[in-house]
């Protein structure tokens, strides 16, 4: 497939950050791309996702003319629940979000710089959508996972040395996962932890703004 | 007892200038009936508190498009391109807070606290202005609870002492708004007798809830 694909791009980041996953995971996943993660769960394990507008326990959207208007996710699309699932209030929902009971947060980033910072909520000048729940999430879940391409539609990176955006949270990221590679934060820098197949080492350093630290194996991942 | 009264008679209550909590979240939850009769009224200057703006058509953000909001305190705008515009021309003036902040001090106003203590935000623009304090060595911001004039929620049934019970994603915000404004109004599918609802399942006490509107009454 081709890597440039917004497809592929989509399923691969989707598939890579689900094997982040452990059995009995409760997991927020932010509105679009981080969406993709729910579609590979890996075989065997049950994971229990957290929607803030009001229910642990998201099941798969309904087939459709089964939408039920009162079944919403965070981003308005319609949901079922699972067996087991719970509906809860906002405030019990952000009492769960920023009270550190979620094993694991996924959102998409605008920049996302080397000391674990991350913007995603205003461009100034341009559009305010305002940062709904994410300043919340990022603020209380026990992992954060941003989910994004590595760079933005004008080829510059969003792996920053320092973020030139306003900030959703300082410090909190833990890992990334691009449509290039996987990285964590280790001691104020980026640890490159994995490689997209079709890329090669020196293609990520060109990609990234940020200080990297390159050692060790390197493996590759792919959407097998 | 609170009264049961018409999404007209509801809607008159309201004047300008009121603070007014909008239950819902994207118009799930959210008192559309009541919403139908205030863009009627046409009444202005209000002061709007909701999660969302939700939509041009539809929820409270037919209410910024009637240009009847001069102020609002939202947590996402993203899905209203009219309260946008409006930010932007300095027709409303918006303060943006993280949902969670949002909720809790909402609650912290119903609970008669006088603001809550969150990590939110520390270290972004939303802590601009703020005191913060250091709690056994986390950083924390003091967001000051927020009060309101009315709040306008949705409920599946109501008994007749006011007590509610919501349905799925529709009970979001509308728990926390009940017990937070001076008057309290719920728009229900169903209005029930006292001892239908069962102790076990009621989510707000009737001790909240002053007005009652049954959705779909003749306007």
């Amino acid at each position: 497939m081709d890597k440039n694909d917004k497809d592929y791009k989509k399923i691969l980041i989707g598939k890579r950050i689900a094997k982040e996953l452990s059995d009995g995971d409760f997991v927020n996943l932010g509105i679009g791309l981080p969406t993709e993660v729910a579609n590979h769960i890996p075989k065997g394990i049950n994971v229990y996702f957290q929607s803030e507008n009001g229910i642990m326990g998201v099941g798969p959207a309904p087939n459709s003319g089964d939408e039920d208007p009162e079944m919403i996710n965070a981003g308005g699309g319609f949901i079922t629940a699972i067996s087991g699932s719970a509906f809860i209030d906002s405030a019990m929902s952000f009492a769960i979000i920023r009270g550190g009971h979620l094993d694991m947060t996924v959102l998409g980033a605008l920049q996302v710089d080397q000391k674990g910072n991350l913007a995603n909520w205003w461009i100034p000048g341009k559009f305010v959508p305002g940062m709904g729940g994410a300043m919340d999430l990022v603020s209380g879940a026990k992992k954060v996972v941003v989910a994004m391409e590595h760079c933005d539609k004008n080829g510059n990176s969003k792996i920053l040395q320092e973020c030139t955006l306003p900030l959703t949270a300082v410090g909190k990221v833990n890992l990334i996962v691009t449509d290039m590679a996987v990285m964590k934060i280790e001691k104020d820098k980026f640890r490159l932890l994995e490689i997209a197949e079709g890329y090669t080492i020196d293609d990520i350093q060109k990609a990234t703004e940020a200080d990297l630290i390159i050692e060790g194996e390197i493996k590759n991942f792919g959407v097998n | 007892m609170p009264k049961i009264i018409s999404s007209k008679e509801a809607a008159a209550l309201i004047k300008p200038h009121n603070r007014i909590l909008f239950g819902g979240f994207l118009t799930v939850g959210c008192a559309e009936n009541i919403i139908d009769e205030l863009v009627k009224t046409g009444t202005k200057d209000l002061h709007l508190i909701a999660i969302a703006s939700d939509y041009e058509h539809k929820g409270v953000g037919r209410l910024v498009v009637n240009n009847q909001i001069k102020s609002a305190q939202l947590s996402h705008l993203g899905t209203n391109k009219s309260t946008q515009a409006q930010m932007n021309s300095g027709q409303i003036e918006v303060e943006i807070v993280p949902q969670g902040t949002l909720m809790e001090r909402i609650r912290a106003k119903g609970a008669g606290l006088g603001g809550i203590l969150t990590p939110t935000g520390v270290g972004t623009v939303i802590e601009e202005g703020k005191e913060k304090f250091i709690v056994d060595g986390k950083v924390f911001i003091l967001e000051k609870a927020i009060s309101a004039d009315f709040a306008i929620i949705k409920a599946k049934k109501a008994d007749k002492h006011g007590n509610l019970v919501y349905s799925k994603t529709a009970r979001n915000s509308n728990p926390i708004m009940a017990m937070s404004a001076d008057i309290t109004i719920v728009e229900v599918d169903e209005i029930v007798e006292i001892g239908e609802l069962s102790p076990e399942e009621i989510i707000t006490p009737g001790i909240f809830v002053d007005y009652i509107v049954l959705s779909g009454l003749p306007k």
